[in-house]
């Protein structure tokens, strides 16, 4: 594995008057109803785990399962109640005041669900301005922010105010904004949750697009199971403050944890999360037909292909080397009966 | 006892009023009772009663303690005037280097510092109002007068009052555009015309130094609670009272302090104006969302950078309507302060009332009627002013009002010079039109009032006298009757029965502090007459509210009705009522009426607009016709609002009576007008505004833990 840039151990956040002495009587085993009767409430529990550089980490859960707590932990907007939290080595929570600034004016971009733009400034004074709380000058942090806007693709509207833009040109903006200081990780809390349908599919390939060409460590928060399975290298599924499962899409969709993710897999259309390699057969590769396919190739791409072959469909890597095969008989057990024995 | 168990409530309700009658009637009046007229401090008189403590001598009238409370806390008001003058005159007297003599003189600090803050003061009043209208003050105030014979040229001149109407209207199109301007325009030439130039100029002067200064002490306060909650909740005490004290009541400390004119009337202004700023700080600062507070973190903000980048821009609006509040408390105090001698329109007008004058008090009135609304919109258009996006204008675009207002500039001062030639040996017109050198109706209103008093007098008078015998004279002594016990008893149930022990203790604690206090007398009659008032009041504003709303139009112009009227200084209130009633108490209530009802009808609006649509289209989907609508979906659900507007109507009637003592009234404001022109007053001005201030804070206690309840229980808000 590559270089790692977050790290958390045993992060807790309890909010409430003696959550830090609580904390420490409980010896780590935080039990969400016990601490709730003496007026804490815990917002995250015991939450560990890293995230690599250029990774993507999706956070996921419902209202209140502290997933922005979680975030905010880590980009230290709350301190975290107990645990650790290293950022490229650094410990996060030893880092005072001045460090933490120099931190977030140099490492760390931030995107919020409800865009949180200065309605007092114009689009293009509002990506300028982590660059002139920097201390750049004038002239080049116009610059700078220009090349945002036409990064998002805001050209010709970078003297307009927030009031007058719609949700999804807003949420550009906030985008821009936190690319601006071409932060090395970049935090997203629902960047798209407060936005139509249609535009929130525009807005989420956009984000694949820039993330292709940015390769950011990424913390991406969502309610919106699609929407992490769709962006996520890896995906980490919080329920009261605990993460449930820490894993990737198709791991996560073929292996559930527990009772709580299995319910969300339910729905999921598998063949538009697992890849030929999550259900290829490694063991088997005699007796071939014509037919190859890529092992990293969705499911849904070559299902067609596959169920008009009648013999095995032999399972390439990127080098053309065979790595399995699979039977196009499997397809439809992971198409149509997957449900019933994926658990 | 079905219905004991249905509506508990009521029940509770009707054995408080039982306790309450049965007091009043098991209690008798002692025969020695009667109103006293005197102020019972100066009366010696064997009959009376002394006790002695702290060393001070209180006297007062004894009775049975069921009927009146003996006022244990006489001895506060002679005790904070002994005290203010000890520390004025007596505490820590220190060497201070004297300009004028040369040398060093002992002094007590408090009252050097006094002396520097008056003398700081009257420089920046004289200054501006040096600008507006012309003078060597300022200039002597850097020299000496020596400098100023010498170089008698270097007196300022003043601006022509052209100058001024053309900045005003042009800032008004800055801010709002041609309507505002053009009405600012009129305005400030109307003033000019009829001779009301100078102490319009005077009075403007001094909101011009009052108001930056309020601003700043509230902006700053406002931030600092924002910041921590310590200074927040010591802060909310004294927010409360001041928003319930009536204005007139901190004029008579200020005397004390900071002595007689203008100086001593901004400092206390500030007092007054700085507690909503602090208000609108906290409420705008909190009502930022989060996120945009944390997305300034994120960006790299240090503390200062957060506030005067993120914060105060994000809450700007919320800043500047406290801006605007700022403005009109100052406005209403600089008439006010014309009781502590400030210069300006309150003088004049509260000179007009004195002589009877109605005439000359109704321009008074007028203009300050005008230059409040002028204000008013001026500083609201402000507020609600958007930032625009200026990349792509021209340089005579950009500073076109700049530009503009230059080529008035000299346009006035040409136009003055020529006026020099064409008023030879008169005034100059074009330059400043002095003071009852204008056109004057005054003559022509005081025919009208004459005339008024020719052919109605027999129906006012009968009016009058129906009124004051029939029914405030049986009202006044129904509520003198009532034992202290039994109001005590009333109070701190109705207390118990609203908001729990915790309001029963609050409310308790009020009433004992004015029942302890040798007001008690009089704070019932302040009360009747408030009631008096609120009552009808309330009875108007609901229905001209109710009526209002039934059509959108109606509704809005109503509104927009009271905004204007709200805007008026409550001292304008009393001119036309003088006008047609004379001196009454008459007058005084309608005066009250006419004022409170103005928060009665505004809050009904509010309160029935505020009802849902959805609601609105559920009812008519289930057939209910107008009037059902009417009492069964709007009255219920904006019935906590209109309480709040009840609430706010009990403030203002108050006000007015305090306010009204000056045509003359027995309630507690007289006593508030008696201490000003007292040299030992400041102790008693300050402790009756205190007795008037929680007056309004046991209902405003009552009403807003009611309030509060009520609208939690239908899940509004």
């Amino acid at each position: 594995m590559s270089e790692i840039v977050i790290k958390c151990e045993s992060v807790y956040k309890i909010f409430g008057e003696n959550a830090k002495k609580m904390l420490e009587e409980s010896n780590g085993n935080v039990d969400a109803k016990t601490f709730q009767e003496k007026g804490c409430i815990v917002g995250v529990n015991n939450a560990s785990f890293e995230v690599a550089k250029g990774e993507m980490l999706v956070v996921m859960g419902l209202s209140g399962s502290g997933k922005s707590t979680l975030l905010r932990c880590i980009s230290r907007l709350t301190d975290a109640t107990g645990g650790k939290i290293f950022i490229e080595g650094q410990d996060l929570l030893e880092l005072n005041n001045k460090e933490l600034i120099e931190l977030r004016r140099n490492k760390m971009g931030m995107v919020f669900q409800s865009f949180a733009l200065l309605p007092h400034k114009t689009v293009v004074e509002n990506i300028a301005f982590p660059l002139q709380i920097k201390g750049t000058n004038t002239e080049d942090s116009i610059n700078r922010a220009m090349e945002m806007v036409k990064l998002v693709g805001l050209d010709g509207r970078e003297n307009y105010f927030p009031r007058e833009l719609s949700g999804g040109q807003q949420q550009r903006v906030g985008i821009a904004r936190s690319l601006a200081v071409e932060p090395d990780i970049w935090f997203l809390d629902e960047p798209f949750s407060a936005l139509d349908p249609l535009i929130r599919k525009e807005m989420q390939d956009e984000f694949l697009r820039l993330q292709e060409k940015l390769q950011k460590t990424i913390m991406f928060i969502t309610h919106d199971f699609d929407e992490a399975l769709k962006l996520a290298d890896r995906i980490a599924i919080m329920k009261d403050g605990i993460i449930e499962q820490l894993d990737t899409p198709a791991n996560i969709v073929l292996n559930p944890a527990t009772e709580y993710v299995r319910k969300f897999t339910e729905e999921v259309p598998r063949e538009k999360v697992l890849i030929i390699e999550d259900v290829m057969d490694a063991s088997s590769k005699d007796d071939l037909g014509d037919l190859k396919v890529s092992k990293d190739e969705i499911i849904e791409n070559v299902a067609e292909k596959i169920l008009t072959q009648e013999k095995l469909v032999g399972v390439v890597d990127s080098n053309n080397n065979i790595v399995g095969s699979i039977k196009p008989s499997k397809i439809i057990d992971t198409v149509f009966g997957g449900r019933k024995n994926g658990s | 006892m079905e219905y004991l168990k249905k509506y508990p409530k009521l029940f509770q309700w009707l054995f408080l009023l039982i306790v309450f009658f049965a007091l009043c009637f098991a209690i008798d009046v002692p025969e020695t009772y009667k109103f006293i007229r005197g102020q019972a401090e100066f009366v010696k008189d064997p009959n009376q009663s002394v006790y002695f403590f702290l060393g001070k001598e209180v006297r007062y009238y004894a009775f049975d303690v069921f009927w009146r409370l003996p006022p244990l806390l006489g001895w506060l008001p002679i005790w904070i005037n002994d005290s203010l003058f000890f520390l004025m005159n007596e505490w820590m007297p220190m060497e201070f280097w004297n300009e004028d003599t040369q040398e060093f003189k002992t002094r007590p600090i408090l009252l050097q510092i006094s002396r520097n803050l008056t003398a700081f003061m009257t420089f920046l009043i004289e200054l501006i109002r040096e600008i507006l209208l012309g003078g060597l003050e300022t200039i002597v105030a850097f020299t000496s007068w020596d400098f100023i014979d010498a170089y008698p040229w270097l007196e300022l001149p003043g601006l022509p009052w052209t100058i001024v109407a053309a900045g005003a209207a042009i800032l008004s199109y800055k801010l709002s555009g041609k309507g505002l301007a053009l009405f600012a325009g009129l305005t400030m030439i109307y003033i000019s015309i009829f001779g009301q130039w100078k102490p319009s100029m005077q009075t403007l002067s001094f909101i011009l130094v009052a108001a930056p200064l309020s601003f700043i002490f509230g902006l700053g306060l406002g931030i600092a609670a924002y910041k921590s909650k310590r200074i927040e909740k010591a802060l909310y005490p004294i927010l409360l009272v001041m928003q319930t004290m009536p204005q007139y009541a901190v004029l008579v400390p200020a005397l004390v302090l900071f002595g007689v004119g203008d100086h001593a009337a901004v400092i206390i202004t500030m007092v007054v104006a700085v507690p909503p700023m602090i208000l609108l700080t906290i409420l705008g600062l909190r009502a930022i969302p989060p996120e945009v507070i944390e997305a300034g973190r994120m960006s790299g903000c240090t503390n200062w950078q957060l506030m005067l980048k993120v914060l105060i821009p994000t809450a700007r609006r919320d800043i500047l309507i406290g801006v605007n509040q700022v403005i009109m408390v100052c406005f209403s105090m600089a008439v006010i302060s014309a009781f502590i001698g400030a210069k300006g329109l309150g003088f004049n007008l509260l000179l007009a009332l004195n002589q009877l004058n109605i005439g000359l008090a109704l321009e008074a009135g007028l203009c300050i009627s005008l230059i409040a609304i002028l204000l008013d919109k001026m500083s609201l258009a402000w507020a609600n002013k958007q930032t625009d996006y200026f990349g792509n204008l021209t340089f005579f675009q950009r500073n076109k009002n700049v530009i503009f207002f230059a080529a008035s500039f000299v346009i006035g001062i040409i136009l003055a010079y020529v006026g020099t030639f064409i008023f030879k040996g008169s005034f100059n017109y074009l330059f400043e039109i002095p003071h009852n050198k204008g056109i004057s109706t005054a003559d022509f209103w005081n025919k009208g009032v004459d005339w008024i008093f020719d052919t109605f007098f027999v129906y006012i008078k009968a009016f009058n006298t129906w009124l004051i015998q029939d029914v405030l004279q049986p009202m006044r002594a129904l509520y003198l009757r009532m034992p202290a016990v039994a109001t005590l008893v009333l109070a701190v149930g109705a207390g118990y029965l609203i908001g729990g022990i915790r309001s029963a203790l609050v409310v308790a604690a009020l009433t004992l502090f004015i029942a302890l206090s040798p007001w008690w007398d009089r704070a019932l009659v302040t009360l009747y007459m408030a009631t008096f008032g609120v009552v009808i009041s309330c009875l108007i504003g609901f229905t001209v509210g109710t009526l209002c709303f039934q059509n959108k139009k109606s509704a809005a112009f109503m509104l927009g009705v009271c905004d204007i009227f709200q805007t008026f200084p409550s001292f304008v209130y009393l001119i036309p009522v003088m006008m047609l009633f004379g001196i009454t108490d008459t007058s005084v209530l309608i005066a009250v009426i006419v004022y409170a009802t103005i928060p009665a009808t505004r809050y009904t609006i509010e309160g029935l607009r505020s009802v849902p649509v959805g609601l609105h289209e559920a009812a008519t989907m289930s057939g209910v016709n107008k009037f059902q609508r009417l009492t069964k979906i709007e009255f219920p659900l904006a019935f906590p609002h209109m309480m709040l507007g009840l609430n706010q109507t009990i403030v203002f009637a108050l006000f007015m009576v305090i306010i009204g003592a000056f045509i003359g009234t027995e309630d507690l404001g007289q006593y508030i007008l008696k201490a000003l022109s007292d040299k030992n007053g400041a102790g008693i001005g300050l402790t009756l505004g205190i007795c008037v201030a929680f007056i309004g804070l046991i209902f405003d206690n009552l009403i807003r833990t009611w309030v509060g309840k009520r609208k939690k229980h239908l899940g509004i808000d």
